[in-house]
This record gives C-alpha cells, sequence and structure tokens, in this order.
C-alpha cells in the first residue's frame, strides 16, 4: 500500500432520489493498493455510492475524482482504469469460460496475443484449466465468483470495486476468494469492496461504517474495536447499525 | 474496431446457442410463408348457394346448371322455402340464396324482363362483394344467351353486343399468390427483426449483465451496433430463404432486381432493429418489451396495405401511413417484384426509409442509457 498516492477522493458526496437521501455527504480518501472495506446494513446507500464511483451513476452533488478522473468529465477514461464485479452475477451464463475472458479482454482493448497468455496465466493460478471451454452455467457459484473477479481486474485496472462479491459461497470459497483479493492487491491494485460479512471486514486495511446514507465510523478493524470496546467487527457493526431508521 | 468485432463475436454466439434460434430462423419463415400464401387467400371458392326455385322450368333449371358447372359454386340445396334457406344461413352453412319466382321462366320466354333475387351473407363485407361479382358475371353470361337466343328466334336478324373485356396488366390471371408473397416476406422479415431486437438488450438488464457492460469504456454506438448487425444478417438471410420459396415453389414472377430488394430491405431493417432496440433500451423486462413492440406491430400491419388495400382507408389512416415503414416495403417489394419497377421509380420510399433508418437508431443511441 501507498499512503501517499490516494487514488479516490471523495469530498462531500450527496445523492438524493426524490425526497430520499441515499448518501448524504460522504468524504472519504482511498491509498493505491489498500484494501478498503465498504459496510453497512442493507439500504445505507453502498450500492448508490459504489455506482457513482464507477461512473454507472450521477452524483447530486460533490468533488469525486477516480484514479485521478473527475466522475462528472472523465467517465471513460475512468472506466478504463477501473474494474467491477456487481452483486448480480455478471459472467455470461451461455458463453464458455474463455469466451468470457476473451469478451471482456477485448473490450477492453487488448491484442489477441495478451488475451490468450493472460486467460492461459489466469486458468492456471484458478486450476479451472479443465474448465476452459465449458459454459459458465454449468460451474459451481464458487467458481464464478472467482472467475467474475478475475475477469473484473483481467485489463489491470487501478482500482476494482467488489459489490458484496461472496453473497451466498460457502466459508472455504470465500477464504480462497479473500486470497485472491490480497493477491490483486499486493500487486498494486486497490481494492474497494461491499459486504455483510463481518469477519471479511477484518480482513481489510480499513473499514467504514455506513448508516442511514451517513459514514458513522471509518478506520482501521483495530482501532475501530478499540474505539467501540468491541471484541470483534461484529459488535462494533451492530452498535452502530443499531442507530439506523433506514434498513430495509 | 476492434472492440465491434469482440462485441459481434459474443453476440452472434450467444444467438447461435439460443435452443429456440435455430427453430426461428429456419423453420419460421418456411412455415409461414406456405401457410399464409395458400390460408390468406382473396379468391373464392366453395361458395356454397341454396337455391330456391318455385318456377321448376327449363330456363330456371338451365341456370341453375351453370352455377352447378361452376368451379366456384357448390349447390347444397335446391327447395321451395326462402324461409328454411335462410335458416341455412343462419346455420352459417350457406353463404348465398338464389331465389327463382314462380313466373321466371315464362317471362323469360315473353321477354318482359325475367328477374333473380339474390341474398347474400354479408358478415364479411368483401366477401360479400365478392359473391355478388361472381353470382352476377354467372346471370350475365346467361343473360346474353338467352337474349340472343330469343331475338333470334322472334325477328331472326343477328344481334350485336358490346362486350368490355379487362386486361389486368401485371397480374393479369390475378392471383392472389403473386401479391400476398411478397406482403408476407416483409411480414416475416419485420417479425423476426422487431421482436429479437426488442427483447435483446432488456434481456442484458434483466440477467444484469449489462451493468458489467456499462462499466466498461465501451460507446453506447458500439454496444447497439453490434446488436443490430446480427439481426441485420439473420433478416438477410430470411429474405433470401423466403425469396427462394417465392421463386422455386411459387414461381411468382421476378421482373425486377433481387439487389434492389436487398437495397431497400437493408434500410428498412436497420429502420425496424432500430425501432426494437429503442424499444428495448427503453423497457426494464423482456414482458414489457413483448408488448410495445406487439403493440407496434399490430397497427403498423393492419395499416401496412399487406391484407386490405390503403386506398379504401380514411384520410387520416392514409396519413398516418406516411410513418409507416411496413407500408413503404410492402409498397416497393411488391412494385419490384411484380411491375420490374426499377431504383429510380421508388427512390422517394428509399429516402424516406432511409431517414426512418437514420432518426430511429440514433434516437434509440441516445435514449440507451450507460449512467442512471
Amino acid at each position: 500500500m501507498n499512503k501517499d498516492v490516494k487514488v479516490i477522493k471523495v469530498k462531500n458526496l450527496c445523492k438524493k432520489f426524490g425526497d430520499f437521501t441515499a448518501n448524504n455527504n460522504l468524504s472519504f480518501e482511498v491509498s493505491k493498493g489498500e484494501i478498503f472495506g465498504f459496510l453497512g446494513a442493507n439500504g445505507a446507500g453502498k450500492t448508490t455510492a459504489i455506482k457513482i464511483l464507477c461512473g454507472l451513476s450521477y452524483p447530486t452533488s460533490g468533488e469525486i475524482s477516480v484514479a485521478g478522473f473527475d466522475v462528472y468529465k472523465q467517465r471513460e477514461q475512468l472506466k478504463r482504469n477501473i474494474g467491477y464485479m456487481s452483486q448480480k452475477f455478471s459472467l455470461y451464463e451461455d458463453l464458455t469460460v474463455f469466451e468470457n475472458i476473451r469478451f471482456y479482454g477485448g473490450i477492453y482493448g487488448l491484442s489477441k496475443e495478451v488475451i490468450h497468455r493472460k486467460a492461459d496465466d489466469l486458468l492456471k493460478k484458478l486450476d479451472l484449466q479443465h474448465a476452459r471451454n465449458k459454459r459458465i452455467s454449468s460451474l459451481p457459484l464458487g467458481w464464478k465468483q472467482k472467475l467474475a473477479f478475475s475477469v473484473a481486474i483481467f485489463h489491470d485496472p487501478e482500482i476494482v470495486f467488489l459489490d458484496e462479491p461472496t453473497g451466498g459461497v460457502d466459508p472455504v470459497t470465500r477464504r480462497q476468494f479473500w486470497d485472491l483479493i490480497y493477491e490483486a492487491s499486493r500487486e498494486g491494485i486497490t481494492i474497494f469492496v461491499t459486504t455483510h460479512y463481518m469477519d471479511e471486514a477484518e480482513y481489510c486495511d480499513r473499514v467504514s461504517i455506513m448508516v442511514d446514507g451517513k459514514i458513522e465510523a471509518l478506520d482501521t478493524p483495530a482501532k475501530l474495536k478499540e474505539d467501540f470496546n468491541a471484541v470483534d467487527m461484529d459488535q462494533v457493526f451492530l452498535a452502530l447499525a443499531r442507530t439506523a431508521t433506514n434498513v430495509e | 474496431m476492434r472492440v465491434l468485432k469482440y462485441l459481434l463475436q459474443k453476440e452472434f454466439l450467444q444467438i447461435f446457442r439460443n435452443k429456440s434460434m435455430l427453430p426461428i430462423i429456419f423453420v419460421m419463415p418456411i412455415l409461414q410463408l406456405c401457410v399464409l400464401s395458400f390460408a390468406a387467400t382473396y379468391d373464392m371458392k366453395n361458395t356454397n348457394l341454396y337455391i330456391v326455385d318455385k318456377d321448376l322450368s327449363s330456363h330456371s333449371r338451365e341456370l341453375i346448371s351453370k352455377f352447378n358447372g361452376s368451379p366456384f359454386f357448390t349447390v347444397k340445396e335446391i327447395g321451395f322455402s326462402v324461409e328454411e334457406a335462410e335458416k341455412e344461413i343462419y346455420k352459417d352453412k350457406i353463404d348465398a340464396i338464389l331465389v327463382f319466382n314462380n313466373d321466371f321462366g315464362k317471362s323469360v320466354d315473353l321477354k318482359k324482363g325475367a328477374s333473380v333475387q339474390v341474398l347474400i351473407n354479408a358478415i364479411n363485407a368483401s366477401s360479400a362483394g365478392l359473391y355478388n361479382a361472381y353470382i352476377s358475371s354467372v346471370i350475365q353470361d346467361y343473360n346474353r344467351k338467352v337474349s340472343a337466343s330469343v331475338r333470334e328466334v322472334g325477328t331472326g336478324t343477328p344481334v350485336h353486343f358490346v362486350q368490355s373485356s379487362y386486361l389486368h396488366q401485371f397480374n393479369p390471371e390475378m392471383k392472389y399468390i403473386p401479391y400476398m408473397l411478397p406482403g408476407l416476406l416483409v411480414l416475416l422479415v419485420t417479425v423476426i427483426g422487431l421482436f429479437l431486437s426488442a427483447m435483446n438488450v432488456v434481456r442484458e438488464k434483466e440477467i444484469g449483465t449489462i451493468e458489467q457492460i456499462n462499466v466498461t469504456p465501451i460507446r453506447k454506438s458500439q454496444f447497439l451496433l453490434a446488436k443490430l448487425i446480427p439481426f441485420l444478417v439473420i433478416g438477410f438471410f430470411e429474405l433470401g430463404i423466403g425469396l427462394s420459396i417465392a421463386a422455386f415453389l411459387f414461381k411468382i414472377p421476378f421482373l425486377g432486381s433481387v439487389w434492389l430488394i436487398y437495397l431497400v430491405a437493408f434500410v428498412y431493417l436497420i429502420a425496424i432493429l432500430g425501432f426494437g432496440l429503442l424499444i428495448s433500451t427503453q423497457t426494464n423486462t423482456q414482458q414489457q418489451a413483448m408488448f410495445i413492440a406487439w403493440f407496434f406491430m399490430v397497427i403498423f400491419l393492419l395499416m401496412s396495405g399487406l391484407f386490405t388495400p390503403v386506398e379504401s382507408m380514411p384520410e387520416w389512416g392514409q396519413t398516418l401511413n406516411i410513418l409507416n415503414p411496413i407500408a413503404y416495403f410492402i409498397k416497393v417489394i411488391r412494385m419490384i417484384l411484380l411491375k420490374g419497377s426499377g431504383f429510380f421509380d421508388i427512390v422517394n420510399e428509399i429516402a424516406i426509409l432511409t431517414v426512418f433508418a437514420v432518426s430511429v437508431v440514433s434516437i434509440a443511441v441516445n435514449m440507451h442509457r450507460k449512467v442512471a
């Protein structure tokens, strides 16, 4: 992690849908290579914020720059430098593993040779060589998730946004998934991740906790536990989330 | 360009992996053309007649035998009561009733001017018109013969008749297949093009992959072009199958240039596919897209002149047709195939379709949202 280089800078981000304020004056910065946990109960406004940072949604106000690009004016350059894995599973079920990799590599402008070389490396790393020509629909969920993550960082983005990437996956596979996240972080990719699992929050370098559209806490897991006098992140989260009114 | 190549590769793979796709592409056109060409007929065959003959003279029998001998009529029953005959009309067993009163034969002999009453089931006005015309022509034919023989017997002088005769140019035998089939071809490529394109983008919304596309630097125009091109290719292919069936199976005339048809089909399909994509970008579920596409399809089609002549529509309807792409293509494909019209005869229609194509695709690209 390089604390001097800030790859995400958010100042006073607000997003309103009519009368409802989904994001209320968020301000934070994320350093290069950091694993940044973005926590909050359902309806707290996590997905709204992540969509704004990815250029999928317009903010109502605020100054936001991602990978050095402004979310208002430089969305296309911004998109070139980020990866995104959404809550909804995003690979094409009717295409094979390799066809998905080739497609996403291709639309980011990678050359055919690079795509083939990187695809081979990736399948080896995931131990999925045997599944290269299998349709995604035939794979177990855990494999799909790992593959989706690998595809999201296939074009070597500066930052990858993960919106509840491990939903519905067993603990062993979640652990393997986090190994992939650590590896990407070591390679200098910044990880911005939302999750419901508090054990995963412990894996993050820093964690922010959103309640009712506001960031109520932001620090390292160790510091948060100390501040809230809690034994684990679960207790920290519950202490904060109880104050919420927007819970689904 | 390279990005477009990868997008197209993906679209084609997905289209041909869809199990229902191959039947749609291969079976649907053949079934549609063959079934509809025979079913959607304007020809009148098997008109069921009920004859009420109160006269029972040699004259009435002679006229009845003329109907019996015609391939267009089946004399179902001969009776004496108009009421009985009308009951059969209520049961829909009979299309028309011919009534000979008991003075028919006498009036013919006396040259007083005999009359036959014709009662027609007119629930369907256009077929009633046809029954009327067919029945009248049989009676006219008989009339000429009778009056000629009567006069010859009476005066001994030869009788001259002035007869008008028609030459139906371009479709001399008034066959319906050469007329219907080109229109059905248009129907075919329109249904396939409109529905496939309308369901496509919205499908990616439903399964969630559109979000993954939207975080990439793909341009909206590239994305939609990659959706449009495969269906254009499929549309061309369908048109090819359809034209071959028309040429080799139905042997309809091909007076004009097939290349010209393809030129028109090119702009026409872009307009239709653009419209489908516009629907797709503005809806959230395949169900919504389906209903909207169906709504426009039915309106465009019924107003297009495929089944009913555009000229008999009220004026406001004809004016609305200015916006109906199907009407232009049906008109033009009939002109090219049956009359052999060339490029300069249809340049206006091509120009209008081009305006449609360009505007609807630009609207679709503009209305498509990568950012909410």
